[in-house]
């Protein structure tokens, strides 16, 4: 087995569930320049939603394909993101509009610790296991193994990103949201609905984020009600790689993130010597992270973030 | 020329802690007229438009358009009620293509929303050719010929005026509210642009017109308001406010009016 191509692989897989979660994060910066830390945990929601789903579909239809089964717990999972992050932006962010722009980030904060706990009184704080309905197919290409859900998710992550593309170029709603992103009020004074906008930034980003959470539980095998913590910060990470506020950035941040983290895990045992193992992957993202911040804060695709930051 | 009133301004007041931007201005404009609002800089005509558009709210007074009143509406209703404005400033979204923009001043008049967007159906696609075509036709009768795809803040600065005219048409006004819209031009620009100005009222479109160029103003204007220091100190006939010792002692000094700087 070739470790490189391997690890390319396995990057690529993480890097776009990374990239579909960064963009939450991104559209909501470049409307409302709000770090919106709350949607790690919409997307760990999602994820625990699925997953209860699908252990009841799987239950009382036991000869349901995996697939479909799988597609049911999506298909409630979406609906219930998108409901929850535009309950958050009603009642959470909307109020403050016009508070200075700690008060959002700290409700923000605040919106993502109560998720937490309320997940955990919903789910426990045991591990929520996958179960085992997906087809385990894999195949051999390069000297890598590549499994049927790795393929299913990369196709999937990137249909939604090239809809999203196509969503934001070509549509009313779109331009209404990148209208907004440039000058709310001017947006306003053109007839746009802006809050509207934005709540439908909110939803888009969650129905997305639902996918993701459910991606990433059948790729590790379990969800957990503290895994939107982690998965949070590292598709913030990506969106301020690929320049927060920009959507080609957080696709092109996550997908690079990904990739940057499974190699780095490859080879960090040869690199330290076997001081450290594969288990400090996580390391990588804020070393992305502190760097993009230091050498080039507007990241990756960014332009005028240093004078909005 | 329909002697109807469209939008009445009633005792509106404006002020920021103790300055009184506006106080007590009243005016009437009637619908197909170009009505003009001079006076010297700091006199409050920008912020009569921030007012009547939403963007400020009135301490006190009242703003009524074809007989609904504005206050208390959010400046996307305001348009919807058929009030769209330009900046002194331009404001464009610079960032999108010029035709974009024109595109983004169709919203209140088209309706696709998220579900629109997401199954793209005939029917939304359908509104999206209308969207194009209507902006397409928009930017052409501003002068802006086969500019559609350049990003309008790579635009030379009078066709960014235009654009910015011809984003405003896109929400299909009955007023049209033009602040500053000549500033900066040179004398065959302003020429092209009073055209154009006339060219709207011949449309139906009713103009109220901030400027500072008296020439055009009084060339133009059916009726004149001149303010000064948040109050309005003169109205009517552009001959008869050139006349007026308030406004040449208040706006011109005591230069008389034909020798105005231009
Ligand atoms: N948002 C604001 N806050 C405080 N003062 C303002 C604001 N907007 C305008 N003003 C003041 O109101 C007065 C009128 O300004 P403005 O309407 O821009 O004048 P004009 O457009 O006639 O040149 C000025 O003294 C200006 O400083
Ligand atoms: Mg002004």
């Amino acid at each position: 087995m070739d470790i490189f191509a391997q690890q390319l692989v396995n990057g690529l897989v993480l890097g776009s569930i990374y990239a579909l979660v960064a963009l939450g994060y991104t559209m909501v910066y470049g409307i409302l320049e709000l770090i919106n830390f709350a949607h790690g945990e919409v997307t760990m929601i999602g994820a625990m939603v699925a997953l209860t789903v699908i252990g009841v579909l799987a239950g009382v239809a036991p000869d349901l394909p995996g697939v479909l089964v799988v597609l049911g717990g999506i298909l409630v999972a979406i609906p219930a993101c998108m409901l929850l992050a535009f309950g958050i932006e009603k009642i959470a962010y909307r109020p403050l509009r016009k508070a200075p722009r700690l008060a959002p980030l700290i409700t923000a904060i605040g919106v993502s610790i109560i998720l937490q706990n309320l997940a955990m009184l919903i789910w426990g704080r045991q591990y929520v296991s996958f179960p085992e309905i997906l087809p385990t197919t894999k195949f051999e290409v390069f000297g890598a193994h590549i499994s049927l859900l790795q393929i299913a998710i990369v196709v999937l992550a990137l249909t939604i990103m090239a809809c999203l593309w196509l969503l934001v170029e070509r549509t009313r709603l779109g331009r209404a949201m990148r209208a907004t992103a440039q000058s709310r009020e001017v947006a306003e004074l053109m007839g746009v609905n802006v809050d509207r906008v934005i709540s439908a930034t909110f939803i888009i980003g969650a129905a997305i984020a639902a996918i993701a959470g459910v991606m990433v539980s059948a790729y590790y095998g379990l969800a957990h009600y503290y895994m939107g913590f982690m998965l949070g910060l590292k598709a913030f990470s990506a969106a301020v790689l690929g320049g927060i506020g920009n959507i080609a950035g957080a696709m092109l941040g996550g997908l690079l993130l990904g990739v940057i983290e499974a190699l780095g895990a490859g080879y960090i045992g040869d690199i330290t010597g076997g001081f450290l193992g594969s288990h400090y992957q996580d390391v990588f993202a804020f070393f992305v992270l502190i760097g993009v911040l230091v050498f080039r804060p507007s990241g990756l695709l960014g332009e005028r973030v240093a004078n909005r930051a | 020329m329909s002697t109807a009133s469209l939008l009445q301004v009633s005792c509106v007041t404006k002020r920021f802690g103790g300055l009184a931007a506006l106080e007590e201005v009243s005016l009437d404009v009637r619908a197909g007229e170009i009505y003009g609002l001079i006076g010297p800089n700091g006199a409050g005509k920008t912020t009569l438009f921030n007012c009547m558009t939403g963007l400020y709210s009135l301490t006190s007074g009242a703003v009524k358009l074809a007989g609904a009143p504005l206050q208390g509406l959010k400046p996307h209703q305001i348009v919807k009620c058929g009030f769209a404005r330009t900046f002194q400033n331009i404001r464009l979204f610079a960032n999108m293509t010029a035709l974009e923009n024109v595109m983004v001043g169709r919203h209140p008049r088209s309706r696709a929303g998220i579900l629109g967007a997401v199954l793209r159906g005939r029917g939304t696609r359908a509104e999206e050719a209308d969207i194009r075509d209507q902006a397409r036709s928009l930017m052409d009768y501003v002068g802006l010929h086969n500019k559609g795809r350049t990003l309008a803040g790579h635009l030379a600065y009078g066709d960014q005026r235009r654009l910015e005219i011809a984003r405003a048409l896109a929400t299909e006004p009955k007023l049209l509210a033009l602040d500053e819209p000549v500033a900066g031009m040179n004398p065959s620009e302003r020429r092209q642009m009073g055209e154009l100005f006339l060219r709207l009222r011949a449309g139906g479109v009713t103009l109220l017109l901030i400027e500072h160029d008296v020439k055009l103003v009084m060339g133009l204007c059916d009726r004149v308001a001149v303010l000064d220091y948040g109050r309005k100190i003169a109205e009517g006939d552009a001959a008869s406010v050139q006349r007026d010792a308030a406004v040449i002692a208040a706006y011109l000094g005591s230069t008389p009016v034909g020798a105005a700087p231009t």
